[in-house]
Protein backbone atom coordinates (compact mmCIF):
# COMPACT_ATOMS: atom_id res chain seq x y z
CA UNK A 1 0.00 0.00 0.00
CA UNK A 2 1.38 3.12 -0.82
CA UNK A 3 1.44 6.33 1.67
CA UNK A 4 -0.95 8.19 -0.38
CA UNK A 5 -3.15 5.31 -0.51
CA UNK A 6 -3.29 4.80 3.32
CA UNK A 7 -3.99 8.39 3.87
CA UNK A 8 -6.95 9.07 1.81
CA UNK A 9 -10.46 7.02 1.02
CA UNK A 10 -12.21 5.95 -1.93
CA UNK A 11 -15.21 4.70 -3.05
CA UNK A 12 -15.42 1.85 -5.17
CA UNK A 13 -18.48 0.99 -7.57
CA UNK A 14 -18.32 -1.96 -10.12
CA UNK A 15 -21.31 -3.42 -12.00
CA UNK A 16 -21.53 -5.48 -14.86
CA UNK A 17 -24.05 -4.11 -17.29
CA UNK A 18 -25.44 -6.02 -20.53
CA UNK A 19 -24.53 -3.08 -22.92
CA UNK A 20 -21.56 -2.66 -25.08
CA UNK A 21 -18.60 0.01 -23.89
CA UNK A 22 -19.52 2.03 -26.85
CA UNK A 23 -22.90 3.09 -25.67
CA UNK A 24 -22.17 3.28 -22.17
CA UNK A 25 -19.63 5.58 -23.27
CA UNK A 26 -21.73 7.81 -24.99
CA UNK A 27 -23.84 7.76 -21.74
CA UNK A 28 -20.84 8.85 -19.82
CA UNK A 29 -20.13 12.09 -22.68
CA UNK A 30 -23.01 13.46 -24.06
CA UNK A 31 -24.06 16.34 -21.69
CA UNK A 32 -27.56 15.52 -22.60
CA UNK A 33 -27.10 12.16 -21.24
CA UNK A 34 -24.84 12.92 -18.30
CA UNK A 35 -27.57 15.24 -17.42
CA UNK A 36 -30.44 12.19 -17.54
CA UNK A 37 -28.55 10.22 -14.98
CA UNK A 38 -25.87 12.25 -12.96
CA UNK A 39 -26.43 16.08 -13.14
CA UNK A 40 -27.05 19.18 -15.71
CA UNK A 41 -23.64 20.28 -16.93
CA UNK A 42 -21.12 21.21 -19.90
CA UNK A 43 -18.79 18.38 -20.28
CA UNK A 44 -16.66 17.68 -23.06
CA UNK A 45 -14.23 15.01 -23.29
CA UNK A 46 -11.32 16.80 -23.94
CA UNK A 47 -8.36 16.78 -21.67
CA UNK A 48 -8.14 19.99 -19.48
CA UNK A 49 -11.73 21.12 -20.48
CA UNK A 50 -13.37 22.52 -17.19
CA UNK A 51 -17.35 21.58 -16.45
CA UNK A 52 -19.37 22.08 -13.77
CA UNK A 53 -22.28 19.77 -12.42
CA UNK A 54 -24.97 21.60 -11.16
CA UNK A 55 -27.81 20.33 -8.58
CA UNK A 56 -30.33 22.26 -6.57
CA UNK A 57 -28.24 21.85 -3.75
CA UNK A 58 -24.88 23.51 -5.45
CA UNK A 59 -22.25 22.63 -8.19
CA UNK A 60 -19.45 20.31 -8.51
CA UNK A 61 -16.18 21.92 -10.01
CA UNK A 62 -14.60 19.36 -12.31
CA UNK A 63 -11.41 19.35 -14.83
CA UNK A 64 -11.11 15.97 -17.39
CA UNK A 65 -8.00 14.26 -16.44
CA UNK A 66 -7.93 11.82 -19.20
CA UNK A 67 -10.01 10.67 -21.72
CA UNK A 68 -9.43 7.21 -23.89
CA UNK A 69 -12.86 6.57 -25.96
CA UNK A 70 -14.74 3.44 -24.80
CA UNK A 71 -12.10 2.45 -22.13
CA UNK A 72 -11.43 5.02 -19.66
CA UNK A 73 -12.77 9.00 -18.41
CA UNK A 74 -11.39 10.56 -15.27
CA UNK A 75 -12.16 14.28 -13.74
CA UNK A 76 -11.70 15.77 -10.56
CA UNK A 77 -14.65 16.21 -8.22
CA UNK A 78 -14.42 19.50 -6.73
CA UNK A 79 -17.06 20.41 -4.06
CA UNK A 80 -16.85 22.07 -0.39
CA UNK A 81 -13.09 22.61 -0.71
CA UNK A 82 -11.96 18.71 -1.30
CA UNK A 83 -10.70 18.04 -4.69
CA UNK A 84 -11.72 14.20 -5.40
CA UNK A 85 -10.97 12.57 -8.85
CA UNK A 86 -13.47 10.07 -10.41
CA UNK A 87 -12.48 7.73 -12.87
CA UNK A 88 -14.42 5.41 -14.99
CA UNK A 89 -13.44 2.43 -16.23
CA UNK A 90 -15.49 0.19 -19.11
CA UNK A 91 -13.63 -3.66 -19.73
CA UNK A 92 -15.77 -5.35 -22.39
CA UNK A 93 -17.05 -9.17 -21.12
CA UNK A 94 -18.78 -11.55 -22.69
CA UNK A 95 -22.10 -10.13 -21.85
CA UNK A 96 -21.31 -6.60 -22.00
CA UNK A 97 -19.28 -4.41 -19.85
CA UNK A 98 -17.38 -4.26 -16.26
CA UNK A 99 -18.24 -0.85 -15.61
CA UNK A 100 -16.15 0.58 -12.50
CA UNK A 101 -16.08 3.89 -11.07
CA UNK A 102 -13.38 4.79 -8.29
CA UNK A 103 -13.72 8.11 -6.49
CA UNK A 104 -10.84 8.87 -4.72
CA UNK A 105 -8.93 11.26 -2.72
CA UNK A 106 -11.16 11.79 0.23
CA UNK A 107 -8.77 12.79 2.80
CA UNK A 108 -9.61 11.82 6.78
CA UNK A 109 -8.46 15.48 7.97
CA UNK A 110 -10.75 17.75 5.93
CA UNK A 111 -13.60 18.05 8.85
CA UNK A 112 -15.41 20.77 6.48
CA UNK A 113 -15.36 18.56 3.71
CA UNK A 114 -17.30 16.40 5.89
CA UNK A 115 -19.20 19.35 6.94
CA UNK A 116 -20.25 20.51 3.97
CA UNK A 117 -21.29 16.76 2.91
CA UNK A 118 -23.56 16.18 5.98
CA UNK A 119 -25.46 19.43 4.99
CA UNK A 120 -25.61 18.87 1.21
CA UNK A 121 -26.36 15.27 0.60
CA UNK A 122 -29.42 14.31 2.64
CA UNK A 123 -30.95 16.98 0.77
CA UNK A 124 -29.62 15.67 -2.61
CA UNK A 125 -30.88 11.99 -1.54
CA UNK A 126 -34.55 13.08 -1.23
CA UNK A 127 -34.29 14.83 -3.78
CA UNK A 128 -33.04 12.00 -5.64
CA UNK A 129 -35.76 10.35 -3.90
CA UNK A 130 -38.31 12.29 -4.99
CA UNK A 131 -37.07 11.63 -8.80
CA UNK A 132 -36.81 7.93 -8.91
CA UNK A 133 -40.22 7.20 -7.66
CA UNK A 134 -41.24 9.33 -11.02
CA UNK A 135 -39.30 6.65 -12.86
CA UNK A 136 -41.25 3.66 -13.44
CA UNK B 1 -21.33 17.40 23.81
CA UNK B 2 -18.92 17.24 20.71
CA UNK B 3 -20.00 15.81 17.56
CA UNK B 4 -18.35 12.05 17.06
CA UNK B 5 -17.30 13.11 13.62
CA UNK B 6 -15.74 16.18 14.24
CA UNK B 7 -13.56 14.45 17.22
CA UNK B 8 -12.35 12.34 14.73
CA UNK B 9 -11.51 14.27 12.12
CA UNK B 10 -10.01 16.25 14.60
CA UNK B 11 -8.07 14.02 16.32
CA UNK B 12 -6.95 12.57 12.41
CA UNK B 13 -6.00 15.79 10.91
CA UNK B 14 -2.49 16.29 12.94
CA UNK B 15 -0.34 14.44 10.55
CA UNK B 16 2.03 12.87 13.26
CA UNK B 17 -0.56 11.50 15.45
CA UNK B 18 -2.43 10.13 12.33
CA UNK B 19 1.30 8.31 11.07
CA UNK B 20 1.38 7.26 15.08
CA UNK B 21 -2.14 5.69 14.23
CA UNK B 22 -1.21 3.92 10.82
CA UNK B 23 1.18 2.71 12.37
CA UNK B 24 -0.31 0.68 15.21
CA UNK B 25 -3.31 -0.07 12.07
CA UNK B 26 -0.59 -1.64 10.20
CA UNK B 27 2.11 -3.30 12.62
CA UNK B 28 -0.20 -4.55 15.42
CA UNK B 29 0.30 -3.51 19.15
CA UNK B 30 3.54 -1.77 20.46
CA UNK B 31 5.23 0.31 22.94
CA UNK B 32 5.39 3.75 23.24
CA UNK B 33 9.45 3.61 23.17
CA UNK B 34 9.04 1.59 19.85
CA UNK B 35 6.76 4.35 18.64
CA UNK B 36 8.75 6.88 19.24
CA UNK B 37 12.14 5.07 17.27
CA UNK B 38 10.04 5.62 14.44
CA UNK B 39 8.09 8.82 14.60
CA UNK B 40 10.69 11.52 14.65
CA UNK B 41 9.01 13.62 17.59
CA UNK B 42 10.36 12.81 21.74
CA UNK B 43 8.54 10.56 23.34
CA UNK B 44 6.41 13.10 25.78
CA UNK B 45 4.80 14.28 22.46
CA UNK B 46 4.59 10.47 21.19
CA UNK B 47 2.77 9.81 24.64
CA UNK B 48 0.48 13.36 24.09
CA UNK B 49 -0.68 12.06 20.98
CA UNK B 50 -1.17 8.54 22.32
CA UNK B 51 -3.82 10.03 25.10
CA UNK B 52 -5.39 12.42 22.27
CA UNK B 53 -6.30 9.31 20.48
CA UNK B 54 -7.37 7.13 23.35
CA UNK B 55 -9.89 9.72 24.40
CA UNK B 56 -10.74 9.36 21.05
CA UNK B 57 -11.79 5.77 21.01
CA UNK B 58 -8.65 5.16 18.25
CA UNK B 59 -6.51 3.50 21.06
CA UNK B 60 -6.22 1.05 23.42
CA UNK B 61 -3.49 0.71 26.39
CA UNK B 62 -2.65 -2.15 28.17
CA UNK B 63 -0.48 -2.24 31.10
CA UNK B 64 2.27 -4.64 31.29
CA UNK B 65 4.71 -4.28 33.65
CA UNK B 66 6.84 -1.39 33.15
CA UNK B 67 5.30 -0.83 29.75
CA UNK B 68 2.16 0.20 28.06
CA UNK B 69 0.97 -1.70 25.14
CA UNK B 70 -0.92 0.59 22.76
CA UNK B 71 -3.30 -0.55 19.50
CA UNK B 72 -5.72 0.71 17.16
CA UNK B 73 -9.26 0.41 17.73
CA UNK B 74 -10.69 0.23 14.39
CA UNK B 75 -13.99 0.30 15.33
CA UNK B 76 -13.52 3.70 15.84
CA UNK B 77 -13.59 4.86 12.63
CA UNK B 78 -16.99 3.16 11.60
CA UNK B 79 -18.27 7.03 11.37
CA UNK B 80 -15.97 7.32 8.22
CA UNK B 81 -17.17 4.02 7.35
CA UNK B 82 -20.55 5.24 7.13
CA UNK B 83 -19.82 8.34 5.55
CA UNK B 84 -17.99 6.49 2.65
CA UNK B 85 -21.04 4.18 2.70
CA UNK B 86 -23.06 7.04 1.93
CA UNK B 87 -21.15 8.39 -1.00
CA UNK B 88 -21.44 4.51 -2.57
CA UNK B 89 -24.75 4.57 -1.96
CA UNK B 90 -24.95 8.02 -3.87
CA UNK B 91 -22.95 6.24 -6.96
CA UNK B 92 -25.01 2.98 -6.97
CA UNK B 93 -28.15 5.11 -7.39
CA UNK B 94 -26.24 6.75 -10.48
CA UNK B 95 -25.46 3.32 -11.81
CA UNK B 96 -28.96 2.68 -11.37
CA UNK B 97 -29.81 5.86 -13.39
CA UNK B 98 -27.33 5.06 -16.09
CA UNK B 99 -28.74 1.46 -16.36
CA UNK B 100 -32.28 3.04 -17.05
CA UNK B 101 -30.92 5.25 -19.57
CA UNK B 102 -28.78 2.49 -21.57
CA UNK B 103 -31.96 0.42 -21.60
CA UNK B 104 -33.66 3.61 -23.32
CA UNK B 105 -31.27 4.60 -25.15
CA UNK B 106 -30.59 3.24 -29.16
CA UNK B 107 -28.18 1.35 -30.25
Amino acid sequence: MTNTASETLSVVVEREVPFPPKKIWRALTQPHLIEEWLMKNDFKPVVGHRFNLRADWGAVDCQVLAVEPNKTLSYTWAAYDLETVVTWTLTPTSTGTNLRMEQSGFRPDQPQYYRGAKSGWPQFFANLEQVLARID
Amino acid sequence: MPNVHDVLFRTLADPTRRAIFERLCRDGEQTVGTLTARAGVSQPAVSKHLGVLKQAGLVRDRHEGRHTHYSAQLGALAPLIDWTSQMAGFWQSRFDRLEDLLKRMDQ
